[in-house]
C-alpha cells in the first residue's frame, strides 16, 4: 500500500531539501497546533467505522479509544489495570467478576450510563449474530446480568486469564438507546460514548474532527485531556506527511521508516521519538511440507537457519531504533514470556557445520514467502543464508495472501510479524502459532496442552510454568525463527508532549502542550 | 449515425460486462477476503464464519452473478471494508475525482492546443523545439516527483496552496497542474501534427491564395479539421485521468475514486471494487460516445 512511497528519488528529494535546510521556515498556517489549541494528528491508514466493534484497523480503533471508554483502563505507566467506568471490581470465582458502576457518568448524547448499558453492550457484541469483528475480544463473555442499576456481573464461558486486558481497552460501552436507533451504521459516523473526546463533524474515513467532551467524568483514570481540539486526518502519502509537519500543519505522526525519522530528526523542527511495541518479527519453518521431504523437517538444517541469520547486524542497519532481538514466541515485555530457552546466537561456522551434518553441504533452494517486511530486512536475511547455501527466491505476498498460503500447507517458510492485539500477555501469540491452531504444522501434543493451560488458567505462577515449557519446547525443535520487537518512531510539533505506549495505541488525552 | 452509435454502445456494454468479470476473478488472486476481514488476531475459524456470511464459499461464477442480479436492480451492494452502502461511499468519493479530472483535462487542453498550433505555425523554428521540450519533459517526469517538486515549493518554501486535502478550490490546484500536465503531451503533439498536415493542404493553399487573413485561416478553416482526432484523444484521456489519478490523489491526500479502487483491490473488497469498475467503464463509454458526437458537429460529414 506504501509502495507509492518507496520511489528512491522522492526519498532523496526531500531528504537532500531537508539536510540542506533549504525550507524557509513557513508562518504558521491556519490550524496549526498550540496557538489554538488543536493538536492535528495524520495516519497513513484509513479508519473503516467508529463503530468499535466492526473495526480491525489500529487507526480506527486508536480513534474509537478516545470516543469510548471501557469498565476499565490500562495505565501503562504502571502496568495496572484499573477501574474506569467501573467505580471498582472483584472476582465471585474464577469466571464471574463483579462491578461496581461509577454514577452520573454521562454519555456524550446527555444520557446517563446505567448498567442496564452495560449489560446490554456486552450481552450484544458476545453474540454470534451480532459478528464482532475481533471475536477474540468478545467470545469468552458467556453473559451480562444486572444486579442493581450501578452492578453488574460478568460470567465468563470458562476461566480467562486476559479477561481483564480485554475489558480495559477492547469492550467499550455503548448507550442502549442510542445504539438500538441507530445500530452499527449510525454509530460508525455518528458516534456516541463515554469517552474523552467527543466527534463533531468527520469525512467517512478519512478526517476526524473531535472535542474534549466537556461533562467527561471526573473519576475518569484517563482524566481531563489538556488538549481541546483533536483532529485527525488521513494522508496516505508519507512525503506528504514529512512536509506538513515540516510547514506546522501537523502536530503527530507516525510510523516513519529509521532513515525518513533521521532527516526529520536533522531538520531541528520536530521531535523525533521511538517505543518499542509488542509486535514482533518471525520466520516460520513448516517441518511436515512437503510431506515431510523438505529440508526443513531436518532439525539441524533449521538449527542451521537459526545460526546463520546475523540479526544484530540487521537490526543495526535495517530496523533501527529501539529494536531489540527476541528469542522465542512473544514478546518479552509480556506476562509470561520468558527468555529461558535455548538461543541461537550468530554463529556461521556451527551454522555451516550443521549443514553439512544434515547433509546438505551445498545447501537447497527455498522460496521464503514475505508480508509486510521491508524489503531491505528480507535480502539481508536472504543474503545471511545464501552463506551457508540456501538459496532464497523471495515472494513477497499480500499479508491475507500469504496467510492463505501457510494455512493451507502451500509454502514451507514464512516471514511475517505479528501485533499480539496490543496485549501485554503472552496469552494470545505463542498459541496462535503452536496452539490448537491452523498456523500450527508441529502439533506437538503437550505443547498444545501447556498453552491451554496458560490460556485459560487464572493462577499466574501456574501459568507461567505452563508456558516456559512451552517455549522451551518450542526453542528446542527450532521451529520458529524468532527476530526482533518492532519498535515505532514517531514525529512531534516541538510544542507537544507525548509518548506512545508499547501497545500501538496512540492517547492523545494524555497529550499536553509543553 | 444511431444505429452506429447504438451498436457501438451495445459493444461497450458488452465489454464492460468482461472487463468487471475479470475484474471480480483478479480481486480473488490478490488475497482471501475471509482472512483479510478476520484481521490479523482472526483464526481460521473465524475466516470460515466470514466465508459463510458473505458466501465467498459458493463458486465464483455464481458468486458474480448473484452480483450481477443485484447489480442489475440497482442494488451495488455493501462494502467489506466500510460495512456501508457501495452506493453511499461512491456518491462521496466519485464528484472528487471527476472535478479533478475536469480541471485537469481543461488545463491539459488550454495548455496543449495553443502550444500545439503555435508548434505547427512556426514548424522546425525555436518554438517548435520549445513546445517539443514541454511535451517531452511532461511525458518523462514522474508524477508523484513533479508533485512533491510543487509540494516543497508551493507549500512548504512559499506557503501559496495547501498540501493536502480537498475541502477549497485552492486544493486543487496543484494536483491539478500535475494531473493536466501529464495528459498534455499527447494532445499537444497530435495538434501538431494535424495542423501540420492540414496547413500543408491544397484547401489551405487556396484560402491563402484567395486573401484569407492568417488567422481566419488558422482558427476556422485549418483547425476544425485538425481537431478531431484530439477530441477522441481527449475523451480517452479524460478517461485516462479520472481512473488513473491515484498516484496525485495519494499525494495530496485527496480521498477520490482513484485512492479508493487501488485500496479497496489491496483489501479485496469485491463489491467496491466492481462497483468502481462498473462506474469507470460506464464512463469510458460515455465519454467515448461523447467524443463522437462532437465530432459529428465538429465536421459534417460524419453526420450522414
Amino acid at each position: 500500500m506504501r509502495g507509492l512511497s518507496k520511489g528512491l528519488a522522492m526519498t532523496a528529494l526531500l531528504a537532500g531539501t531537508i539536510a540542506a535546510g533549504s525550507i524557509a521556515l513557513a508562518p504558521s498556517a491556519a490550524l496549526a497546533g498550540k496557538d489554538d489549541d488543536t493538536l492535528n494528528a495524520a495516519f497513513l491508514l484509513e479508519v473503516t467505522t467508529l463503530d468499535h466493534y466492526k473495526e480491525t484497523g489500529r487507526e480506527g480503533l486508536i480513534v474509537s479509544r478516545h470516543l469510548y471508554d471501557n469498565l476499565l483502563y490500562k495505565d501503562w505507566s504502571t502496568g495496572e489495570i484499573v477501574p474506569a467506568l467501573a467505580k471498582s471490581y472483584a472476582f465471585i470465582d474464577d469466571t464471574t467478576i463483579e462491578f461496581k458502576l461509577n454514577e452520573g457518568v454521562k454519555f456524550h448524547n446527555g444520557a446517563v450510563m446505567t448498567a442496564d448499558d452495560v449489560v446490554y453492550t456486552l450481552n450484544l457484541v458476545s453474540s454470534p449474530e451480532y459478528n464482532a469483528r475481533y471475536q477474540i475480544a468478545v467470545a469468552w463473555i458467556e453473559k451480562a446480568e444486572k444486579i442493581d442499576d450501578h452492578t453488574v456481573r460478568l460470567h465468563m464461558k470458562s476461566p480467562y486469564p486476559l479477561a481483564l486486558e480485554m475489558l480495559a481497552g477492547n469492550l467499550p460501552i455503548y448507550p442502549k438507546a442510542y445504539y438500538e436507533e441507530v445500530g452499527p451504521d449510525g454509530m460508525g459516523v455518528r458516534p456516541v460514548g463515554t469517552g474523552p473526546y467527543r466527534l463533531l463533524e468527520m469525512t467517512p474515513g478519512t478526517r476526524f474532527v473531535m472535542e474534549r467532551f466537556d461533562d467527561y467524568y471526573a473519576e475518569s483514570p484517563k482524566g481531563r485531556p489538556a488538549i481541546k481540539n483533536l483532529i485527525v486526518r488521513v494522508l496516505p502519502e508519507p512525503n506528504t506527511q514529512y512536509a506538513e509537519m515540516l510547514n506546522g500543519r501537523l502536530d503527530w505522526i507516525w510510523k516513519i521508516p529509521p532513515d525518513e525519522a533521521a532527516n526529520l530528526d536533522r531538520s531541528g523542527r520536530v521531535q523525533v521519538k521511538a517505543t518499542p511495541i509488542m509486535r514482533i518479527a518471525y520466520i516460520n519453518l513448516n517441518p511436515t511440507y512437503d510431506e515431510g521431504n523438505s529440508p526443513l523437517a531436518n532439525l539441524k538444517v533449521r538449527q542451521a537457519i537459526h545460526h546463520a541469520i546475523n540479526r544484530q547486524a540487521i537490526v543495526d542497519a535495517f530496523v533501527g531504533g529501539g529494536a531489540e532481538l527476541i528469542h522465542t514466541v512473544c514478546n518479552p515485555i509480556q506476562f509470561g514470556c520468558t527468555d529461558d530457552v535455548t538461543k541461537y546466537p550468530y554463529d556461521l561456522e556451527r551454522a555451516r557445520t550443521l549443514m553439512a551434518e544434515a547433509g546438505y553441504p551445498d545447501g537447497f533452494d527455498m522460496e521464503l514467502v514475505v508480508s509486510g517486511t521491508p524489503r531491505p530486512q528480507v535480502e539481508a536475511i536472504a543474503a545471511d543464508l545464501a552463506k551457508i547455501g540456501i538459496d532464497m527466491s523471495i515472494n513477497e505476498q499480500q499479508w491475507a495472501s500469504a496467510t492463505d498460503m501457510w494455512r493451507g500447507a502451500r509454502i514451507a517458510m514464512r516471514m511475517g510479524n505479528w501485533g499480539s492485539y496490543g496485549i501485554g500477555d503472552i496469552g494470545l501469540i505463542t498459541s496462535h502459532y503452536f496452539g490448537d491452531s491452523d498456523e500450527n504444522f508441529v502439533r506437538d501434543p503437550e505443547v498444545i496442552e501447556w498453552l491451554q493451560i496458560g490460556d485459560t488458567s487464572v493462577d499466574p505462577a501456574e501459568r507461567k510454568k505452563n508456558y516456559a515449557k512451552a517455549l522451551k519446547r518450542i526453542s528446542e525443535g527450532a521451529f520458529w525463527v524468532p527476530l526482533w520487537t518492532f519498535n515505532v518512531n514517531y514525529a512531534l510539533s516541538p510544542d507537544l508532549d507525548f509518548t506512545l505506549d508499547p501497545d500501538e495505541f496512540a492517547r492523545w488525552f494524555k497529550a499536553e502542550w509543553k | 449515425m444511431l444505429s452506429y452509435a447504438l451498436k457501438r454502445t451495445g459493444v461497450a456494454v458488452l465489454l464492460a460486462l468482461c472487463v468487471s468479470f475479470g475484474s471480480y476473478m483478479l480481486v480473488f488472486l490478490a488475497g482471501d477476503p475471509a482472512i483479510l476481514l478476520a484481521g490479523e488476531t482472526g483464526t481460521a475459524a473465524d475466516a470460515e464464519r466470514i466465508r459463510q456470511i458473505y458466501g465467498f464459499d459458493d463458486p465464483i461464477v455464481f458468486q458474480y452473478a448473484n452480483w450481477l442480479g443485484r447489480v442489475l436492480q440497482g442494488d451495488l451492494g455493501r462494502s467489506l471494508y466500510f460495512n456501508q452502502p457501495v452506493t453511499t461511499i461512491l456518491l462521496g468519493r466519485i464528484p472528487v475525482t471527476l472535478g479533478l479530472g475536469t480541471a485537469a483535462i481543461l488545463f491539459a487542453l488550454a495548455l496543449a492546443i495553443p502550444l500545439g498550433i503555435a508548434a505547427a505555425r512556426w514548424r522546425n523554428t525555436i518554438v517548435d523545439r520549445g513546445a517539443l521540450l514541454i511535451a517531452v519533459v511532461g511525458q518523462a517526469m514522474p508524477s508523484f516527483w513533479f508533485s512533491l517538486i510543487l509540494v516543497i515549493w508551493f507549500s512548504v518554501k512559499y506557503p501559496l496552496f495547501p498540501t493536502s486535502g480537498s475541502e477549497t478550490w485552492r486544493h486543487f490546484v496543484l494536483p491539478t497542474i500535475v494531473l493536466g500536465y501529464f495528459a498534455a503531451p499527447a494532445i499537444m503533439r497530435l495538434t501538431r501534427s494535424g495542423m501540420a498536415t492540414v496547413l500543408d493542404s491544397d484547401y489551405i493553399r487556396t484560402a491563402r491564395a484567395m486573401g484569407i487573413s492568417a488567422r481566419k485561416i488558422m482558427f476556422k478553416h485549418a483547425l476544425r479539421n485538425a481537431i478531431l482526432p484530439v477530441v477522441s484523444l481527449s475523451a480517452a484521456q479524460f478517461g485516462y485521468l479520472l481512473a488513473g489519478s491515484v498516484v496525485v490523489e495519494s499525494v495530496f491526500a485527496i480521498h477520490g475514486a482513484g485512492r479508493l479502487a487501488w485500496e479497496s483491490v489491496l483489501r479485496s473488497d469485491l463489491p467496491t471494487v466492481q462497483a468502481l469498475v462498473l462506474a469507470f467503464s460506464l464512463m469510458y463509454i460515455l465519454l467515448t460516445l461523447a467524443a463522437d458526437l462532437v465530432n459529428a458537429w465538429l465536421d459534417p460529414r460524419l453526420r450522414s
